[in-house]
């Protein structure tokens, strides 16, 4: 077991000081990067946070719909070929479920401020 | 440095020209750079833009049509009457520049969320729409006889294209699939027409100011096709900026699309423009894996290359408000 502070408090650390104490020295081009660098930062404490949970959630779900087992990647691999040779699509109970589910916890934490993010948010 | 090549070269074609001033270099990708410049005049300075492949590059990705024909391409259109930069000079061996072209700078914006949310734009946004479906209908009325050499592909091509693009990435994404599935059930067949299709028009690529379009920008993408890609491409979610409701572009409703690309003397067929709104969504998706693996194995580690991989997502919840919609 590792100690802490956890990786998310790490590098939450490390985004606030660039935003706060940093963001004000910079400007231009550098500035643009900077705003890049501390969006990367935000999406990967909200990856550290989410991913465990919509993780297992995805697994269960794609057993339930492909009847085996497997880690998050080879379900998904299995998933895409099955759609790929027609096996599974839309009319395949549980299978829009899934993908708007999944879409939804990935979106969560790539761009949660897009916009078809949002108001699918409030269906 | 460049200043000085420009300046040569300048003085061989702009008559009274004696120099140039203020290069600056706008964007520069793997193997085409953008620059500004000013042409000095006894009359005033004159505005430029050269567009160039520096010495040294091979030749450009196999879906690009190439410096020469985009010069060629923007000239048609500028005589044409479709809004497009006046192109003054294409390069030649021994002038030092590399290959390419040299066009009028064209004042006006680019950046979409400018013109999609400053007060400036206010008066042309709703405009828009309409105005976009009149310059595609003039652009896809430019000869073919007088058209430089382009690729052709039919939508059947062009989905086995992206389908290769994908499976190269090895990036299981099963609403890709779904995508990809959806595509080839819908595949419209061969247009009953081909024409001049711009192939990236979109917002973001147009120069607008306070009355309108003033520039169709970035050629590069010019191919033979089936005329209605382009009104797809140019309703993508992407290209809305948050916009989501307005699907020209952030601008306005598909019905002003149409309304000014039949005023303009061509028909719309709107199931083909769905098709092809669908396939620009997943094209976009595809593109971002790209960027992905170009940030992965080199030789651009850049963080916004990075970055970009991680939008694919935004298609893939695109696709699916597109073909498995929820109820509202």
């Amino acid at each position: 077991m590792q100690d802490e502070p956890t990786p998310v408090e790490l590098t939450k650390s490390v985004a606030d000081f660039l935003r706060n104490d940093i963001t004000p020295l910079i400007s231009g081009h550098q500035a643009f990067k900077l705003r890049v660098a501390i969006n990367i930062l935000d999406l990967v404490t909200r990856q550290l946070t989410q991913e465990e949970g919509s993780d297992a959630s995805e697994v269960e779900r794609l057993r339930g719909l492909l009847g085996v087992d497997g880690s998050v990647t080879d379900l998904n691999r299995a998933l895409a070929e099955r759609i790929a040779k027609g096996e599974v699509d839309l009319a395949t109970p549980g299978l829009a479920e899934h993908l708007w589910a999944t879409t939804m916890d990935k979106l969560a934490v790539d761009q949660p401020n897009y916009a078809s993010y949002k108001r699918e948010l409030g269906r | 440095m460049i200043e000085a090549e420009l300046s040569r070269s300048v003085a061989r074609w702009c008559k009274g020209a004696t120099g140039v001033t203020g290069a600056a270099k706008l964007s520069g990708g793997a193997s085409q750079e953008t620059w500004r410049f000013d042409v000095v005049h006894p009359d005033g300075p004159i505005g430029a833009i050269l567009r160039r492949s520096p010495k040294g590059y091979g030749a450009a990705p196999t879906r690009a049509a190439g410096l020469a024909a985009e010069a060629q391409l923007m000239q048609l259109a500028y005589e044409a009457g479709v809004p497009s930069p006046r192109v003054m000079h294409v390069l030649t061996p021994d002038e030092g520049l590399g290959t390419g072209f040299i066009m009028q700078r064209v004042e006006g914006e680019t950046i979409a969320r400018k013109i999609l949310r400053d007060d400036e734009f206010a008066a042309a946004r709703p405009r828009l729409a309409r105005q976009i479906g009149g310059v595609l209908a003039a652009l896809h009325k430019l000869p073919l006889g007088k058209l430089p050499e382009l690729r052709s592909r039919s939508a059947t091509e062009e989905i086995g294209e992206f389908e290769r693009d994908y499976r190269s990435l090895n990036w299981p994404k099963p609403v890709f699939e779904l995508a990809l599935r959806w595509l080839r059930d819908h595949d419209p067949g061969p247009s009953a027409e081909r024409t001049l299709v711009h192939g990236d028009f979109r917002n973001g690529n147009l120069i607008i100011d306070a009355d309108g379009i003033c520039a169709v920008l970035d050629w590069e993408l010019a191919h033979l096709g089936d005329p209605m890609e382009d009104l797809g491409w140019v309703c993508v979610n992407s290209w809305r900026f948050g916009e989501i409701d307005k699907p020209v572009g952030g601008f306005g409703t598909r019905e002003e699309l149409f309304a000014g690309y039949e005023a303009a003397g061509r028909k719309c067929d709107p199931s083909r423009v769905k098709f092809w709104e669908v396939m620009g969504t997943l094209r976009w998706g595809i593109m971002c894996g790209g960027m992905m693996q170009r940030f992965r194995e080199g030789p651009d580690h850049s963080m916004e290359r990075a970055m970009i991989g991680r939008r694919a997502s935004e298609t893939e919840i695109d696709l699916l408000r597109l073909l498995a919609p929820r109820g509202s």
